[in-house]
């Protein structure tokens, strides 16, 4: 609960925004437990903690959208209730979501008046919102086009355009959630050269992340959180990556992969020239040719959405394509007419797809269930007619021990696992298939980081017993610790192969960012 | 994690539902100034109160058991059949082209080739709005409630004109022969020694209709087309993922979920009327919705459902009989137990949700996490 002889201090600094002994359960459920925390007007503070440590909820408190059950929140030294989001702008919070709000066939200039128009007719709001878009632009290196369509333009420059609402709504504070997670490494450092103007502003900053190196590059000072409680609040300057991987956790993490050098054997995988052409008549892989190894994990680097899913849905059987695809040598029917999952899956192909929850599961069937998922066909898992439903929860069980699944109950539905579990209960149910070639797509999004290091480990350990990986990631630092070649794509072409060793994330992302000329 | 036990989830929110349906029923019937307890008495004495009202009560009952489990197994697969109202009309014409044009020389035999036409028939009806989905992406609940009236003007036509006996006035096929007649509930129970009404008109159909719950509750849980069938009724994208096929999975549960709403006709068609009338179907299936959602998907719930509903419609029927409540507010009654327990379902389940939070409160406080270290 609050204390009163902490109001105001001695020294005269005031903090922009304080909170006290805020918490909140949902029913049995404490997702935030007497939080406090006090951020000071210029500065950045940055909120780290795993999936689940209750980031979210208290950031959603702080926007208006839940009602803390305990706690204030005092901004500028006044306490200050916010019982939405209209009042957290009022008391001049700005927020930048992950998933963006914007509407797509909106202008930006368009996106930044809405809900902020001034009157009933649009032209008086638009023309006062141009100046000083105009003003704010310069100021901040915000670089947007006030009148192009928020469909057209990269997300970069739409989470810019996040930032413009705020500001355009007086925002001083300024929160940011998991802002990188879409952006190149430089469309990244941008928004931290942004980020650091407004903070000369005066303007308060909360970044809430999950990637220690943007804590420890950008801000000031951070507070880890975990399991609904704020267990550290530190300068950034007096910490480290390793101590604060170990707060977030409560235990050691290795953060770095430890692997041997690779053996590469035969050739499993041969791609040549494949394109992809999707529903909207828009070319998504534009001739790509590569082959991947036994033994060796290809590492695919690229931002979301330059033609990696596509190139994973063709391979995993659910996208036809033109061109050539061979696994141990034998041609595979890409029409999708003569082929699909299954008869991947027979060909010796897994595949631990990109998104979990959308594809490699069923949120709503029960972990035994989801263990037959994609291999409902298998003669293992039947009697008869039936399916064998007693073998496959033994089955299912003896996977959970092996993965360390927790809790390794079989009949708990996928979507009450957390992150990390779902993907060890689709990582168990693809490499016990001792499948000759992995496809893996995000292998850690949403994974907290505990369950990081054992999910490495398992795709080393497979390669090391001479099968072939490709791995997606949209996280250079993975790709670059378990890949042992790398390839990188933008606008569905291969920009580029490089070797880990011999190349470093500043190369891998200007051939992210489409720049080929500059990286070589 | 889930809030609400099972037990909950399935019993106690449609009892409930059930209960403020009745209440608000009941203040109606106050309304017009009727005695809501008396009614209550005379539904439950006509439709159980006897075997002669249980004769009927599962008569309806069977009707519904088929209907609604048309639309469950659809449910399965996120597929909303409405058009069992069509299907099962066309079930009904299956039965009569074989009663009439095949002789049979035992019931035995006319039963299971009737079962077999009334799928085939049934399942035609629902195969071209499934294909239409399938290929073409139309929505099945446009196309099936468009084919519930084509199937109806069909109907008409072949009575009118074709199947009508020439000497009949009445747009209905002639009898059936006697040899295709279905035992009735009495013959069945007279065998064990059970009394039963012999003017009732449920029939062996009762038994078939349990087997076919029996049937659909192991396709559904324990084969792997029932699995790909929930498993693309819960998401398409993954049921891609795994190499189902979202085009096969349409036709196969179209195709099942027509083929149980055509085997109605067995119980309507040959085991009442012992021959094929206009509008034989008389809104079973869109009943069958209602016992589906209410039946939350299950043929267990479908099986419950059914018979309550079988139940509405004989004690509803009394009621208007005894009473000078209006058969309209039958309707009205049955209206109230959709709306509360297909529609407005979610409106019992929050505040129960949150009740029961409440009571796991104080059992689950200990093991919260332990303080800052």
């Amino acid at each position: 609960m609050a204390n009163p002889e902490t109001k105001g201090r001695p020294d005269g600094a005031v903090p922009s925004i304080e909170l006290r002994g805020i918490s909140k359960s949902f029913g049995p459920v404490q997702a935030n437990k007497d939080i406090t925390l006090r951020v000071m007007p210029g500065t950045i503070h940055g909120i780290i903690g795993e999936n689940g440590a209750g980031k979210s909820t208290l950031m959603s408190i702080l926007y208006g959208f839940y009602k803390a059950d305990a706690g204030e929140i005092i901004i500028n030294r006044k306490p200050t209730t916010i019982p939405d989001s209209q009042a957290a702008i009022a008391a001049g919070i700005g927020m930048v979501f992950q998933h963006f709000k914007l509407v797509e066939n909106f202008s930006v200039l368009e996106n930044v008046i809405l809900g902020a128009e001034d009157g009933g007719l649009l032209r008086p709001s638009l023309a006062k919102a141009r100046k000083l878009l105009g003003e704010l632009s310069k100021e901040y290196e915000l670089n947007v086009d006030p009148d192009a369509l928020i469909e057209d333009i990269g997300v970069g420059m739409q989470q810019r355009v996040e930032i413009l609402k705020a500001l355009y709504r007086h925002a001083d504070i300024l929160i940011l959630d998991e802002p990188t997670g879409v952006l190149t490494p430089s469309e990244a450092d941008h928004l931290f050269r942004i980020l650091n103007g407004l903070k000369d502003e005066g303007k308060t900053i909360i970044l809430i992340t999950h990637k220690l190196r943007e804590i420890m590059d950008i801000t000031d000072t951070v507070s880890v959180m975990r399991r609904g409680e704020m267990t550290a609040t530190v300068k950034t300057s007096e910490t480290s990556p390793e101590q604060l991987a170990e707060l977030m956790v409560g235990r050691k993490v290795l953060l770095r992969v430890e692997k041997r050098p690779a053996q590469p054997g035969a050739k499993v995988l041969e791609v040549e020239n494949l394109r992809v052409i999707d529903e909207k008549k828009v070319e998504r892989l534009k001739g790509v040719s590569f082959n991947v190894q036994a033994g060796e994990i290809l590492g695919i680097a690229g931002v979301s959405g330059n033609g990696q899913s596509e190139l994973l849905e063709v391979l995993g059987g659910y996208q036809s394509a033109t061109g050539t695809v061979r696994v141990n040598g034998q041609d595979i029917d890409l029409t999708g007419r003569f082929s699909d999952g299954q008869s991947r899956r027979a060909r010796g192909i897994a595949h631990v797809p990109e998104d979990r929850q959308r594809e490699g599961l069923i949120m709503d069937f029960t972990a035994w269930e989801n263990t037959a998922f994609g291999y409902h066909n298998d003669p293992k898992y039947s009697k008869g007619l039936l399916m064998d439903n007693d073998a496959l929860r033994r089955d299912t069980e003896e996977k959970m021990q092996r993965f360390d699944v927790r809790p390794p109950n079989c009949w708990q539905p996928a979507k009450s696992f957390s992150g990390g579990n779902q993907q060890k209960i689709v990582l168990a149910r693809e490499i016990e298939r001792n499948p000759d070639l992995l496809l893996i797509g995000q292998p850690t999004r949403g994974v907290d980081i505990g369950a990081i290091e054992f999910i490495h480990q398992q795709i080393v350990a497979l390669r090391d017993q001479g099968k072939a990986i490709v791995l997606v990631s949209v996280e250079l630092e993975e790709i670059l610790s378990l890949s042992d070649r790398i390839i990188v794509m933008f606008d569905g072409q291969i920009m580029g192969e490089r070797l880990p060793d011999q190349t470093n994330e500043q190369e891998l992302g200007l051939l992210m960012a489409g720049m080929k000329g500059q990286a070589a | 994690m889930d809030a609400m036990p099972k037990w909950a989830e399935v019993i106690l929110i449609p009892l409930i539902s059930l209960i403020l349906a009745f209440f608000l029923s009941g203040l109606v019937i106050l309304a017009i100034g009727e005695n809501p307890i008396r009614a209550l008495q005379i539904m439950i004495s006509g439709a159980l109160g006897s075997t002669y009202g249980w004769g009927y009560t599962l008569y309806y009952a069977t009707n519904f058991i088929f209907t609604g489990l048309a639309v469950a197994v659809a449910f399965q697969a996120r597929l909303f059949n409405i058009g069992g109202e069509g299907q099962a009309a066309l079930g009904g014409l299956g039965v009569a082209l074989i009663c009439l044009y095949i002789p049979f020389p035992h019931w035995t035999m006319a039963l299971p080739a009737a079962i077999l036409g009334a799928a085939i028939f049934g399942a035609f009806w629902a195969m071209i709005p499934g294909y239409l989905q399938a290929r073409l992406g139309v929505h099945v609940v446009i196309t099936t409630i468009m084919f519930n009236f084509i199937g109806a003007s069909i109907l008409n036509y072949l009575l009118v004109d074709i199947l009508r006996p020439p000497t009949s006035m009445n747009p209905a096929t002639a009898r059936f022969p006697d040899a295709t007649n279905l035992p009735s509930l009495h013959d069945v129970l007279s065998v064990v020694g059970i009394p039963f009404s012999r003017a009732a008109p449920a029939n062996i159909s009762f038994f078939i209709a349990i087997l076919a719950c029996i049937v659909i509750w192991v396709l559904i849980w324990h084969t792997r087309l029932g699995y790909q069938i929930r498993a693309f009724g819960q998401s398409e994208s993954a049921a891609k993922y795994a190499g189902i096929s979202p085009e096969k999975i349409i036709m196969v549960t179209m195709l099942i979920s027509g083929g149980l709403a055509g085997m109605m006709a067995i119980n309507n068609v040959m085991g009442e009327a012992e021959r094929l009338v206009q509008n034989a179907v008389e809104g079973a299936g869109f009943i069958g919705i209602a016992v589906a959602l209410m039946g939350r998907s299950h043929p267990i719930g479908v099986f419950l459902a059914a018979i309550l509903f079988g139940f509405l419609y004989q004690g509803g029927a009394e009621l208007s009989l005894e009473t000078s409540i209006p058969s309209d507010l039958i309707v009205v009654i049955q209206a109230l137990v959709i709306l509360f327990t297909g529609a407005l379902d979610d409106m019992v389940r929050a505040p129960l949700k949150s009740m029961f939070l409440m009571f796991r409160k104080p059992e689950a406080t200990p093991k919260a996490p332990k303080p800052a270290e």
